[in-house]
């Protein structure tokens, strides 16, 4: 291991925490909360009688899944300013950062995946939960809200989860956009200083700590609900 | 929106001289075919193997698989593209690491894009084929050890061709994942498909052509992958099993 520098990491890390983790973690949490609020209504919408409905957030939920998420970062990349140029009426495509960028693809794409996971928590449910939510007088909205969604989130809530440390370890691709997430600080700081090989595996060993801390808890949890099921 | 559509510039020709840009992104999915392709070999070979010694009755080999996994199920792709990209080379032996650096351009990072993501889906499929064998009933494996098999014999006869059929379902996903996944391979300078079609667009300034182009082809191989592994499903399939597959997160 002789010939490498590993004073880079003391030298660098705040930088890498506030700048980058700060980044990472909040777009984490954004896109988790946006993408299982969009991704509930998707999974509602794919298994609602109505058609056209539901083929609409079938469609949306299997381009979704077929496509590289690298591509879907540059398509909203270059898309979302023509979207909001669009939607102000302004005659330019309107300038979006980045981070706006990230946090719109992010919880656009993820819907998609948190979408399935709701769809099979809300058909795990017994039909006769929804017909005695109807027997009570509760409209669809309110069977929703108040019997079905509850339990379907609780059965699904590890699913959830797990599926949340695959978004936390995502986030990392807005790389190609040049954000500068925990991986993208790490870069900027490895190229400047030409230590590529200690940062890279900095970055390994955090996201590798984080991660595994996280499943840990997954599996703690799943424990927990399993025995009161 | 305010964009105009140009679509004749896919059969314009590209700046490299080698033929159109809808040629072009071709080649780029020839790339993504061979890189996934490549990288399948790997990770069924590593996943099949991991994935069956978890479910052995020998402690240590079960503890070491689990380390495998860990490992490479909890590093992002990119993360690891990188380390396999530029830290490899730097730790291993001085001439077989300046080898490896100096390796023509599509090669240099298309080996270390390969070993990723073959490592990167083994785990995934150590994973399916240790859920596929769990799922087996346990007398399966009693009636195989009654019947004077060895332990080698009941996974080879007995409990392994049930496990590989159940798992087909799952599999079918990860094909499509390494297919996509590849496409992270871009950020160490292999230009396959998403990395031409950014690269289409940086030379023709036509940003949703291109995009739409490579949408459209990875669409069309989806297709192609999901009907292949249906009829494979089909084949061999065991009789009297239901296919069901879990819920699971994924990207």
């Amino acid at each position: 291991m002789e010939g490498f520098d590993f004073d880079v990491i003391q030298r660098s890390w705040v930088y890498l925490f506030q700048e980058g983790m700060t980044f990472t973690v909040t777009l984490t949490l954004l896109a988790m909360t946006g993408g299982i609020v969009f991704g509930t209504l998707l999974a509602m919408m794919r298994l609602s009688a109505f058609k056209p409905l539901s083929m609409l957030a079938g469609g949306y939920v299997n381009l979704m899944r077929s496509v590289p998420l690298v591509l879907v970062i540059f398509w909203f990349f270059f898309l979302v300013p023509y979207i909001g140029a669009w939607i102000t009426g302004a005659s330019q495509p309107v300038k979006v950062g980045a981070w706006m960028s990230a946090v719109i693809t992010f919880t656009m794409f993820e819907a998609a995946y948190y979408c399935e996971i709701m769809r099979a928590g809300i058909q795990s449910i017994p039909r006769g939960q929804v017909w005695a939510g109807y027997a009570l007088g509760l409209n669809y909205w309110q069977a929703m809200a108040q019997v079905v969604l509850p339990q379907a989130f609780r059965n699904m809530l590890p699913v959830l989860l797990t599926q949340t440390i695959i978004l936390f370890q995502d986030t990392s691709l807005v790389y190609v956009i040049s954000a500068t997430d925990f991986l993208g600080a790490a870069s900027k700081v490895a190229n400047r200083d030409y230590r590529l090989v200690e940062m890279y595996t900095f970055v390994a060993v955090v996201y590798f700590i984080i991660s595994y801390g996280l499943s840990m808890l997954v599996k703690q949890l799943q424990d927990r609900i399993a025995i009161i099921r | 929106m305010g964009y105009n559509w140009h679509w004749k510039v896919l059969l314009e020709a590209e700046p490299g001289g080698t033929g159109t840009y809808l040629q072009y992104l071709i080649v780029g999915l020839g790339w993504t075919l061979v890189t996934a392709l490549a990288a399948w070999v790997i990770a069924l070979t590593i996943g099949a193997l991991v994935g069956t010694v978890r479910t052995t009755p020998y402690t240590w080999l079960v503890r070491t698989g689990n380390l495998y996994v860990e490992i490479f199920r909890n590093i992002p792709l990119i993360v690891q593209m990188f380390l396999w990209f530029f830290v490899m080379p730097e730790l291993l032996p001085t001439e077989l690491g300046d080898w490896i650096k100096q390796m023509p351009p599509p090669w240099s990072s298309y080996i270390p894009a390969v070993l990723c993501l073959g490592i990167f889906t083994s785990v995934r499929i150590a994973e399916q084929i240790r859920a596929g064998i769990n799922s087996l009933p346990r007398g399966q494996h009693m009636a195989g050890t009654a019947l004077g098999l060895t332990l080698g014999q009941a996974y080879r006869y007995v409990i392994l061709p049930q496990a590989f059929r159940i798992v087909l379902p799952p599999l079918t996903s990860e094909s499509m994942n390494i297919i996509k996944n590849s496409s992270v391979a871009l950020t160490i300078g292999l230009l396959e498909l998403t990395g031409r079609a950014r690269a289409m667009q940086e030379f023709s300034f036509r940003v949703f052509e291109a995009f739409a182009a490579a949408t459209v082809i990875y669409l069309l191989v989806n297709l192609v992958v999901v009907l292949a592994m249906r009829a494979l499903e089909r084949k061999v399939r065991v009789p009297g099993l239901i296919g069901s597959q879990a819920v699971q997160a994924g990207h």
